[in-house]
């Protein structure tokens, strides 16, 4: 079937290469024509990245302090902090315990259709989040599959919580699994196989085996996870209908924000959202230093 | 067409032994994984492609192919076409520099290539829209030689760039440094210039990884919504994009429209998925003789 050779799946996606590994050359060696290149690489990076980064936190406070803390105090804008933490706050276990389960199965069990499992979970990354979105529409909106009897039950899914946090979860799934899978392949059965020799039962193994040899990687995907369950907005903004102060997370604040010119508001929505943004990467590359690493190339 | 046929044997016989697999080990996690993958990927994903069949074949191919539609796709794929080919250009260099030269700043830059993944998409298309707006420290530049980005498809195209970038960069970045310094010097030695040397030696071993970079940009870019929405001015025919277009449909509850356009999209997402799984397999067999 080849739909992806273990090996083709298990090669990095490119927000799971670890950066900072140290460059081959020394300082002092570079030729005339690396200065060149590193001028329009940096050039490049500015335009694309640094700046606009660098413009969030300079329009945040464009005004002040004051006025930025008093953008961040309006209601809308609290009851969407908490939203986006509740979001995060209920993806990332769902997630995790999905993740470890994927990992337990598909690197532990060998059986047909392993291969288009693996794909499987990477499906989440490859389909627009709109599309994403519009899937749960035609499942759980009014003229869905489940839409009659959801009505009849009195039960909303679209435009109220529990499609906000479906979308959530669809496309924060692999993160977790994408770390684990490779670690556990890795690792190796034989360390759980001595575990129940010497009499440990299945939970067990796993809490005192397992388990500790994923630390790391977990927490990279947690990381990851946590990321974009926080910064999610294609596939929310479809299921939400982003209703101010009710179904309004942080990213569809900052747009909703922008769209009435209410300008300080967006920017400190878009400030707290990139202080995330920030965390995240530290945080990645600390874990990064302690060992995530040892699994890779 | 020998092999096809016998690919989809095998993925119908993994089908079908499916129950039985999960019949012999079963276990909490297979129960776990199995019932949460169907319950998020495989109803959502058949819920959408059925619905998008029960309309009549003429419907489905008036609707997926009316002008606005057409228009959307083009402006979709060539933008993003075209953004990630660039970063397959940008990314080769942007790799090569950090891999090559020791230079002040070069942590940073590193760190900064992973921003795109870290920060949400709402934010970037929020900073760009300022930034390359005519009174932006980027736009306003432009503007007196008639050149604006945001609110155009040129914003689309810079949005679009801006998430596919770290991708290239990732993918090109390992298999550089793991080229052997010996077939480099070796090359040298046997007469060939820089050019011929990268051109000759180097390119080869990484294009499988350049390859799946902008695939993977690509298929990044195509689905894109939160940034290109807002630096987009979304009119018809000019810079709207399908995942926006499908957006509106909902709006004004054409679940038609949006369905089969959104199954148009899915389809192109699985047949981009399929590729990059096929690329990464290529680029394997460099990386196993390292191994």
């Amino acid at each position: 079937m080849n739909l992806a050779t273990l090996k083709g799946w298990t090669g990095r996606l490119p927000w799971q290469w670890r950066f900072g590994r140290g460059s081959r050359a020394r300082s002092g060696d570079v030729p005339w024509g690396g200065m060149v290149l590193i001028g329009a690489v940096v050039i490049y990076l500015s335009l694309l990245l640094l700046l606009p980064a660098l413009n969030v936190g300079v329009q945040a406070f464009a005004k002040g302090f004051g006025p930025l803390m008093e953008a961040l105090s309006k209601p809308p804008l609290q009851h969407a902090i908490k939203l986006t933490l509740l979001m995060a706050a209920i993806a990332v276990p769902i997630n995790t315990v999905f993740g470890l389960c994927a990992g337990l199965v598909l690197a532990r069990k060998r059986f047909p259709g392993r291969t288009l499992l693996l794909s499987a979970i990477d499906l989440p990354f490859s389909i627009s989040p709109v599309v994403a979105g519009l899937m749960l529409v035609l499942l759980y909106g009014r003229n869905g599959w489940f839409g009659g009897a959801l009505a009849d039950s009195g039960i909303r899914i679209i435009f109220a919580l529990p499609g906000m946090v479906l979308a959530t979860l669809f496309v924060s799934m692999p993160f977790v699994a994408r770390e684990v899978i490779p670690v556990l392949e890795e690792m190796g059965p034989e360390q759980e196989e001595a575990a129940r020799t010497l009499g440990a039962n299945g939970w067990q193994t796993f809490w005192r085996v397992t388990l500790p040899n994923l630390r790391w990687s977990l927490l990279y995907g947690l990381v990851l996870t946590n990321a974009r369950a926080m910064g999610e907005f294609g596939a929310i903004a479809v299921v939400s209908g982003a209703i101010s102060g009710k179904t309004e997370t942080l990213p569809l604040y900052v747009e909703m924000a922008y769209k009435q010119y209410q300008t300080q508001e967006a920017y400190g929505a878009a400030l707290l959202l990139a202080l995330l943004a920030i965390a995240t990467l530290i945080l990645k590359g600390l874990l990064e230093r302690t060992g995530v690493d040892r699994h890779g190339h | 067409m020998r092999g096809f046929r016998f690919q989809r044997r095998r993925l119908a016989g993994a089908i079908a032994a499916l129950p039985k697999t999960i019949g012999r080990s079963w276990s909490w996690p297979w129960a776990v994984v199995i019932t949460y993958l169907l319950i998020m990927l495989v109803i959502p994903t058949a819920a959408m492609l059925l619905k998008a069949s029960t309309l009549p074949i003429a419907d489905i191919w008036r609707i997926a192919t009316e002008p606005i539609a057409i228009a959307a796709y083009e402006v979709t794929f060539i933008t993003a076409l075209v953004a990630a080919g660039f970063n397959g250009i940008a990314g080769v260099a942007t790799a090569w520099v950090l891999v090559r030269y020791e230079f002040p700043g070069r942590r940073l830059l590193d760190a900064v290539i992973d921003l795109p993944f870290a920060l949400p998409t709402a934010v970037a298309g929020l900073t760009l829209a300022t930034v390359y707006s005519e009174v932006g420290w980027l736009g306003e530049p432009l503007a007196p030689f008639g050149i604006k980005i945001a609110f155009t498809r040129w914003g689309v195209g810079i949005a679009m760039a801006f998430i596919s970038l770290p991708f290239v960069v990732r993918t090109v970045e390992p298999v550089l440094r793991d080229i052997a310094i010996e077939i480099e010097e070796s090359s040298w030695c046997l007469g060939a210039g820089p050019w011929e040397t990268f051109r000759r030696v180097m390119f080869p071993q990484m294009l499988p990884a350049v390859l799946t970079g902008v695939a993977l940009g690509f298929s990044r870019a195509v689905g894109e919504y939160g940034s290109t929405v807002i630096v987009a001015s979304n009119v018809p025919f000019r810079d709207l994009i399908a995942p926006v277009l499908i957006f509106q449909r909902l709006e004004q509850y054409d679940y038609e429209g949006a369905t089969v356009i959104g199954a148009v999209m899915l389809l192109v997402s699985l047949a981009l998925l399929l590729m990059i799984n096929r690329l990464q397999a290529w680029g394997g067999r460099y990386e196993s003789r390292d191994a």
